[in-house]
């Protein structure tokens, strides 16, 4: 448990040492989301029909923007084999590194998402609704995402071959989420939504760190 | 099936040493890097293992250490072979590769202090060991700013937190002025006398009392 412990502050160091990254994270969902109301014309009713699917699109490309460095660095600098040589299961590493990235990423999106869904005129009943969605699609885009980067790890043009891995599989986590925020809107209420998202959350969980750490073992040999 | 693990081609009665390897090939996608390696060590044995650049040195300290498993051949510890049980294998050794592992932006000591914590030690291991390499001035540098001779110092640090019974190291003394060797040879040799195997790789010698020589050709 100190183990993981000690990778999770570890990256969580590396991360803040490294803001920058965080903050592009945060700036992208909220200049990306912005542009909307130029695109598709300021009228508040049309926005606010799109403000919580612009928010979760946002939030998964924003995700993604980070992911390429997830397990790149330590492979890069020879730390990927210390880790893989460690007494700390690798499934478990994988856990630890999703989760820094969860905090350093998903959580700096949720508490930027109403200032996003200010700006696309979202009614003030959607916002409670928009940070559930949120806080329960995001670890999956971590999760995933994680897998994405161990698959993707040492291929040439990476960061690419990511994105087209890895968004295909956010597409379950997108529908829930914004179907949860739209049924909540309408007045049926988004728990039904929320509840199978949480199921897909904790399937992601059970399965990805297997996956991941396979795939990590693959990219080392 | 267990009652032959690791015996590939044993006979009854032969005696087994510690740490062995036995016809072991390696490939590296098509190109067969080396076959018909053996080595057998026993504790306090040092092991240098020579031969030019592509000779297979990095490969076999890799399949020595279970990150890449053999095409042919086992590798055994104490007469189990690692591949059964690669936890217990990983508890026992520290590898050393050719990079650092080190992250630029944590000081050294954070660095260190990390993989102490990571491998359950105690953090005041981490100044005794800055000590020992002749670092503990630059604990608060930040690593990216350290010379190539400095941060393999850091990174041989890690070998000075706590004893384990196999050391792998790879190219230990790239990098590293004649102050730093006599550090590492006198690390070597203060391991090999609490009983700890210790593999070495490097294209020349270091000055090792008593070590056994694995010489690969390309």
């Amino acid at each position: 448990m100190s183990a993981f412990l000690a990778l999770l502050r570890r990256d969580l160091r590396l991360g803040l040492r490294q803001g920058i990254d965080a903050l592009v994270v945060v700036l992208f969902f909220l200049v990306a989301g912005a542009i909307f109301p130029f695109a598709v014309g300021p009228e508040p009713g049309r926005l606010a029909q799109l403000a919580g699917g612009v928010a979760l699109a946002m939030a998964a490309l924003a995700a993604l923007l980070s992911l390429d460095r997830l397990y790149q660095s330590d492979h890069e600098d020879g730390s990927l084999d210390q880790i893989l040589l460690s007494p700390l299961p690798l499934e478990l590493v994988t856990v630890a590194k999703s989760l820094a990235h969860w905090l350093l990423t998903g959580l700096p999106l949720l508490l930027a998402a109403p200032i996003l869904a200010l700006m696309l005129r979202l009614p003030p009943e959607g916002h409670i609704p928009l940070l559930i969605s949120l806080a329960l699609s995001t670890p999956i885009l971590s999760l995933l995402g994680g897998l994405g980067a161990a698959l993707t790890l040492g291929a040439r043009r990476g960061g690419v071959l990511l994105t087209f891995l890895v968004l295909p599989l956010y597409v379950p986590a997108l529908i829930l989420g914004a179907a949860g925020l739209d049924a909540s809107l309408t007045g049926t209420g988004g728990m039904a939504h929320w509840l199978i998202l949480g199921g897909l959350d904790v399937a992601v969980l059970a399965l990805c760190p297997w996956a991941t750490a396979a795939a990590l073992r693959e990219a080392s040999a | 099936m267990s009652a032959f693990a690791g015996g590939s081609g044993m006979t009854f009665g032969e005696c087994m040493a510690l740490f062995q390897g036995d016809a072991l090939g390696c490939r590296r996608g098509e190109a067969l890097i080396f076959e018909a390696v053996d080595f057998a060590l026993e504790p306090g044995d040092a092991l240098w293992l020579s031969g030019p650049n592509g000779s297979g040195k990095s490969s076999l300290l890799r399949l020595m250490a279970g990150l890449l498993a053999p095409v042919e051949g086992t590798i055994a510890w104490d007469g189990a072979a690692i591949a059964e049980d690669r936890e217990s294998h990983r508890a026992r050794l520290r590898y050393l590769g050719h990079l650092d592992a080190l992250k630029t932006h944590l000081t050294v000591r954070e660095n260190l202090a990390f993989w102490a914590e990571y491998w359950g030690i105690a953090a005041d291991a981490v100044a005794s060991a800055l000590t020992r390499l002749g670092i503990a001035h630059l604990a608060d540098a930040p690593a990216r700013q350290l010379s190539a001779g400095q941060r393999r110092r850091t990174a041989l640090a890690r070998l000075a937190l706590g004893a384990v019974p196999l050391w792998l190291l790879d190219e230990p003394s790239a990098a590293l002025d004649s102050d730093a060797i006599e550090r590492l040879t006198a690390l070597i040799a203060e391991a090999r006398a609490a009983g700890s195997i210790v593999v070495f790789s490097s294209h020349d010698t270091l000055p090792v009392p008593g070590m056994k020589q694995l010489a690969l050709v390309a």
